[in-house]
């Protein structure tokens, strides 16, 4: 039964899919080499790395929120969950003096936790996603200061922190391409999610509950719990952004966080998924990720103002969206 | 299928293309400024300093901050960027030291000088700071409030932050003043209020309780100021008050006489010193490691002085 409502979604996507990959991962290329032509200090190791370290943190988050809107939800609280993770890997860390592993648990749990709240708001209360997070990015900004103090935490007792994500391994390996172990953790994480999509029961549900949550409900399915669990899932990636810009950083930042949803979101949507719900590729999204950061760090080797850097990305993401509309509309 | 779309990115492309010459002119030094904000007017003035010094020195100088003093992490991300532009000089105004040390030491090793302005930055890296001389600034609030109020009495502190650098040198420049060159001159509380307006009122109004007698009080910064201004207005009291920085509720208690004057920055000559150093570090010219950038008292009697009127803000 549920095999039957879900299979026609997978086949729609396909199809569309793999062709909005192929332009999005079109619009990347040109995007780099119109920047490499337009500067030379453009194409060089040490900026094609400080764009990747710089995708790292956005890129997590996308994923994360990617599975939120294939259910046809929204999650504004992101950026300020992923803040708060890193707060309580702070506290775990600094504040209590535990081992490093024990910290990154922390702030995933708590990413858990907080996702598995908002799922509960969004599927259980029945409070519409986009008022149910907004409310718990406030509590969660709020939360992230009460605890700290407004003071940052930083990490210097612990050892080896910062290694997570300014490190690299590929560098010990090859020095040539010391690619930082912030983007090797973002790849991991696509890659995990990627396959949660495709091939388990959650991600199944992922995509028939953003097509017809109603068709799901009617044929046995527990939505709510199924919502919740994406939710948890989605929060305990934003855990992850949270080590990652702690490490980054080497400090968790309390007041840091707000209008990093946005940026999350704006990757997924340029990735061609759709806030309609039912649709969307995690490799999109990993794509998306990485035009807006080659746009935000090429139009500053290029001295574009900042007015008008913030200008051109807007721009870009209606070009992107309204393209991607363009294409569906002849598809159907 | 393809076409609409392939024409809209070639299209981008091509205008980026054709921007990117406009950008950096051939052979002139090239100096980026990392602020620590864009938006406001402090930092506009700042900005503005920094384009004169391009001008009369002949370099290309750009400016860029995040959106608030939160974005550690954005701040990062723009200073790699700049790098990336193999720049003469990189001035830089830290929002966390630590955040960027690997990233100045990306640069010292490439030979980059970075100038640091504003606040600062906690390392070695930097040849040069460029920034306000707040114990001396604090010194000569503390001159003027001893001269208003008769050289004796009692008198306050309501400041902004205690371990902050500007917090700690404003307060200690104030008090340290007044025990040298003032000693009939008593400082009876120093509180914090965090430079939040609300915060400041209540503490403000604390003080005038338990010291009827007090003669005056120094706010050591915009929130600071105001606070005091508020908590003395609601209390009825009629006493000294001494600020710091502009913004337009401070300027106007100034104007109404409830604010006897202020200490200004000069947010116009740190952008200016900035650069001004940045050149000659890149020239291998030999630049003082602190760079005072100079304050300024203002009052009723000159707020609209064309000099002072330059580097305050609404």
């Amino acid at each position: 039964m549920t095999t039957t409502t879900a299979k026609p979604v997978p086949a729609a996507r396909k199809g569309g899919g793999a062709q909005q990959k192929l332009l999005a991962f079109a619009s990347l290329i040109v995007l780099v080499i119109g920047f490499s032509l337009a500067s030379p200090n453009f194409f060089q190791v040490a900026n094609i790395m400080a764009i990747l370290q710089a995708t790292s943190v956005n890129g997590v988050l996308a994923v994360g929120v990617t599975l939120i809107i294939i259910t046809g939800g929204i999650d504004l609280s992101i950026g300020t969950l992923m803040t708060f993770c890193s707060v309580m890997a702070g506290v775990v860390l600094t504040w209590w003096g535990m081992p490093l592993v024990l910290g990154v648990a922390a702030a995933i749990a708590t990413g858990a936790l907080c996702g598995l709240i908002s799922g509960t708001f969004v599927a259980r209360m029945k409070i519409p996603p986009f008022i149910a997070t907004l409310g718990m990015m406030l509590m969660l900004k709020g939360l992230s200061l009460i605890v700290t103090g407004t003071k940052p935490i930083y990490f210097n007792s612990t050892p080896g922190f910062t290694t997570i994500a300014q490190g690299s391994l590929i560098g010990a390996v090859i020095p040539e391409f010391p690619v930082p172990n912030g983007v090797l953790i973002l790849f991991l994480v696509a890659g995990a999610a990627a396959w949660v999509l495709s091939r388990t029961v959650l991600g199944r549900y992922t995509f028939a509950l953003g097509s017809n949550e109603e068709a799901v409900r009617l044929s046995g399915v527990n939505t709510a719990a199924w919502k919740m669990a994406i939710y948890a899932l989605s929060g305990a990636i934003c855990g992850i952004a949270g080590v990652l810009i702690a490490s980054r950083i080497n400090s968790a930042q309390p007041a840091l966080g707000l209008g990093y949803e946005l940026e999350a979101i704006a990757a997924v949507v340029i990735g061609g998924t759709s806030l309609a719900g039912g649709r969307g590729t995690i490799l999109g999204t990993l794509i998306g990720a990485l035009i807006m950061s080659v746009l935000t760090n090429g139009l500053r080797v290029l001295s574009v103002a900042p007015e008008w850097q913030t200008v051109v990305t807007g721009a870009i993401i209606i070009v992107a969206v309204y393209a991607d509309q363009l294409r569906r509309g002849r598809a159907a | 299928m393809f076409t609409r779309r392939t024409l809209l990115g070639a299209a981008a492309a091509l205008s980026l293309a054709a921007a990117a010459p406009m950008a950096q002119a051939e052979g002139k030094m090239y100096i980026p400024l990392i602020s620590k904000g864009f938006q406001h007017q402090f930092w506009q003035a700042v900005k503005a300093g920094a384009d004169k010094a391009g001008k009369d020195l002949g370099v290309d100088v750009s400016f860029e901050g995040p959106d608030n003093e939160s974005q550690v992490d954005k701040q990062i991300d723009m200073l790699a960027a700049a790098l990336a532009k193999k720049p003469a000089a990189i001035g830089f105004a830290a929002l966390d030291s630590q955040a960027a040390i690997p990233l100045l030491q990306q640069a010292k090793d490439a030979g980059i000088p970075v100038i640091a302005f504003d606040s600062g930055v906690d390392s070695d890296i930097p040849v040069a700071t460029a920034a306000t001389d707040n114990v001396a600034a604090a010194a000569l609030a503390a001159d003027k409030m001893a001269e208003l109020i008769g050289d004796e009495g009692k008198v306050a502190i309501v400041a902004h932050d205690q371990t902050s650098r500007t917090g700690v040198d404003r307060r200690d420049g104030f008090a340290n003043r007044m025990k040298e060159a003032h000693p009939k001159i008593q400082i009876v509380a120093i509180e914090y209020g965090g430079g939040d307006q609300l915060k400041s009122t209540e503490i403000t109004k604390a003080i005038l309780t338990a010291n009827p007698d007090i003669k005056g009080i120094f706010g050591t910064n915009e929130g600071s100021a105001i606070g005091v201004v508020n908590g003395v207005k609601e209390a009825g009291s009629h006493i000294v008050i001494v600020g710091y920085d502009s913004g337009k509720a401070q300027k106007d208690a100034i104007r109404d006489g409830t604010m006897a004057g202020a200490i200004t920055q000069n947010p116009v000559g740190i952008g200016y010193e900035t650069v001004k150093a940045a050149v000659a570090a890149a020239k291998g010219e030999p630049v003082e490691k602190k760079i005072d950038t100079g304050f300024y008292w203002y009052d009723k009697t000159n707020i609209d002085d064309p000099k002072i009127a330059a580097v305050l803000y609404d």
